[in-house]
């Protein structure tokens, strides 16, 4: 993307909420499980938005969402300019700006489908081109992903790790989206080759000018490839802002310990590990007032009655769900 | 065998052969099968007699007995008819009754199966509630009652039969389908932008065949058991079809005088039926990933 060109706005979520309810016995409440709450954020063609938290926070969920996999319980959800709608099912053309890549390369391709099948069927049920223009297309994303042309007749099998998320992000690229939701694209692979797909999905997302939602719990990838950063808690952002800012300076307790957490070889960029205690609470019960606040090293007195609002922090760009912080206190 | 290798991912039918030919007696069934198969394509090359020709100077004459056109091989029955040539035109009519029976409840099934298993709720409902009302059901006395229903005849016994058969295939689809349906590839083809039936029948079923072509093999030899029953009872082929099941029924009142008349079709539905079974065991090892050693 050129600077002069003022970035697009491919996708936008207001307030996106999920909710699931659960069956508990024939005498039990219905139980809801909010896997999701109050997700804001825009997508800018060309740039990445990385969604990191703890497994159980919401990430995969928000991924479904966006994707249109699941319809979300409220909020709004507008993708390239066109409203979705909570209750229909998305048409092609908007279905067809979103695709997904998944985490485990070995579950997302048919078995029973070759390369070349997998990569046209897509376009066998979006568009009226011809079998010969199927293949042509399908073999010219296959270069650009970096597969070899003899590859076109070979099963998912046949294929290592690596190889395979190149078919599954080559499939997702087969309509010209505008997203791409990456549900933790490098995680089910070796360390050697997730460096190799993380440039692949650079260089394409420059080719095309993609807007990405990364979702990961991988600091250090994620550090390598976004460009903003929103951080999760228990189905809530508690905080937004660009790569330096949550890197350089992170406000959020929570986002504070998940960076102590991440490994560094250089001895001095060593941050003081934060210990958090307890474990993530369940979200059929989550903690009244602040999710984090039984964890919470510098909870006070608001914490356990309110739910703190993501709002732009005092002295920073970030926009940051913690009253301490809002209180200037940390 | 060309379903099998069809749906067998291909570079895998060599590993597929190998576990297939561990075991002796699959591969002694797939022979005796092939055999079978071809002598009731080649029928009138092997039989040496018309079925239904009457010899009347040969009435119940034991095997190998030499008669003015030829030899007995297996003796004549009542009527003066050539056994073997009965039997030989009969295993014409078990194939068929174990195709025609296999592909209708096997159709059937899936379609029913895989409706049930991808839309779950009350479509599942209400199609499992009724396949167990099937099962409920001793499957012959059931059959019998839907041919009495039907009328007599091989046409009205297979349509009975395949019904019967028929929910055995729809809780494995159902099953295979449950377990497929959330696969990451199913929702990329989804987000991709296929619709339901291109879900259910381009994305999951090729999939789920395993378990269905093991049950084929299986029901196959089930359903010339039962076709032979029914013809025993009266209900099934009707005289003078040479099906062995009727051919033992006609046979019954001279079992204490003429030993061959009624141990020869017996045989034949033995060593069918053990044949197909042996397969059909072979069949569920080879395919089975969790019998598989690596």
């Amino acid at each position: 993307m050129n600077a002069q060109v003022p970035p697009t706005v491919v996708l936008e979520a207001q307030h996106l909420a999920r909710h699931y309810s659960l069956k508990r016995g024939m005498f039990g409440e219905p139980a809801t499980v909010r896997a999701l709450s109050e997700a804001s954020f825009k997508l800018t063609a060309g740039k990445t938005l990385a969604v990191v938290g703890e497994s159980g926070c919401g990430k995969s969920t928000l991924a479904r969402l966006v994707t249109m996999i699941e319809p979300p319980t409220a909020g709004d959800l507008i993708v390239d300019g066109k409203p979705v709608h909570l209750d229909q099912t998305p048409s092609h053309e908007l279905r067809r700006t979103v695709q997904i890549v998944f985490q485990d390369p070995y579950g997302s391709l048919n078995p029973r489908q070759k390369v070349g099948t997998i990569l046209e069927e897509p376009l066998r049920l979006n568009t009226s081109l011809s079998a010969s223009e199927r293949q042509a297309k399908a073999r010219a994303m296959m270069e650009k992903v970096g597969l070899r042309p003899e590859h076109y007749d070979r099963y998912p099998h046949m294929f290592s790790g690596g190889q395979r998320q190149r078919i599954a992000i080559a499939r997702a690229l087969m309509l010209n989206p505008k997203i791409l939701v990456l549900d933790e694209p490098v995680s089910a692979l070796d360390v050697s080759i997730q460096a190799q797909v993380l440039n692949l999905l650079m260089d394409l997302q420059q080719e095309f000018g993609l807007a990405y939602l990364f979702i990961s719990h991988d600091l250090s990838v994620v550090r390598h490839i976004a460009d903003e950063v929103m951080v999760m808690y228990l189905g809530r952002p508690v905080e937004f802002g660009t790569i330096d800012e949550i890197f350089n300076t992170p406000r959020h307790p929570y986002t504070r310990a998940l960076l102590s957490a991440t490994p560094t070889t250089e001895p001095e960029k060593r941050r003081e590990r934060i210990r958090l205690t307890g474990e993530l609470p369940s979200p059929l019960r989550p903690p009244k007032g602040c999710a984090f606040h039984p964890r919470c090293p510098f909870a006070y007195e608001p914490c356990d009655v309110d739910q703190p609002k993501l709002l732009q922090a005092p002295g920073g760009n970030a926009k940051v769900a913690c009253f301490a912080v809002q209180g200037e206190l940390l | 065998m060309t379903a099998v290798s069809a749906s067998v991912r291909p570079g895998r039918l060599k590993e597929f052969w190998r576990y297939f030919s561990e075991n002796h007696g699959a591969v002694a069934g797939l022979v005796l099968f092939v055999a079978l198969v071809f002598v009731a394509l080649a029928a009138p090359l092997f039989a040496p007699f018309d079925p239904d020709q009457q010899f009347r100077d040969a009435l119940l004459v034991p095997p190998l007995t030499h008669g003015a056109e030829g030899i007995f091989l297996l003796g004549t029955d009542a009527l003066g008819r050539d056994i073997l040539s009965r039997l030989i035109f009969g295993s014409r009519f078990s194939l068929f009754i174990g195709v025609v029976v296999v592909s209708v409840s096997l159709i059937g099934g899936v379609i029913i199966g895989m409706f049930a298993g991808f839309f779950r709720g009350w479509v599942d409902t209400v199609i499992m509630r009724i396949m167990d009302i099937i099962l409920a059901f001793p499957s012959l006395l059931l059959a019998l009652t839907l041919v009495a229903i039907l009328g007599p005849g091989l046409t009205n016994a297979m349509i009975a039969i395949a019904i019967v058969a028929q929910p055995h295939y729809v809780r494995l689809t159902r099953a295979a389908v449950m377990s497929e349906r959330n696969r990451d590839y199913v929702t990329a083809a989804r987000v991709s932008g296929a619709g339901p039936l291109w879900l259910m029948f381009v994305t999951i079923l090729p999939n789920c065949m395993a378990p269905l072509i093991v049950q084929a093999a299986l029901s196959f030899s089930g359903a010339i058991l039962d076709a032979a029953a029914l013809g025993f009872l009266g209900m099934g082929a009707q005289p003078p079809t040479p099906e062995w099941g009727t051919m033992l029924a006609e046979a019954r009142e001279f079992i204490t005088r003429a030993w061959w008349v009624v141990t020869f079709p017996g045989l034949a539905i033995l060593i069918t039926v053990l044949a197909i079974n042996l397969m059909g065991d072979g069949l569920r090892d080879a395919l089975d990933p969790k019998l598989k050693r690596s």
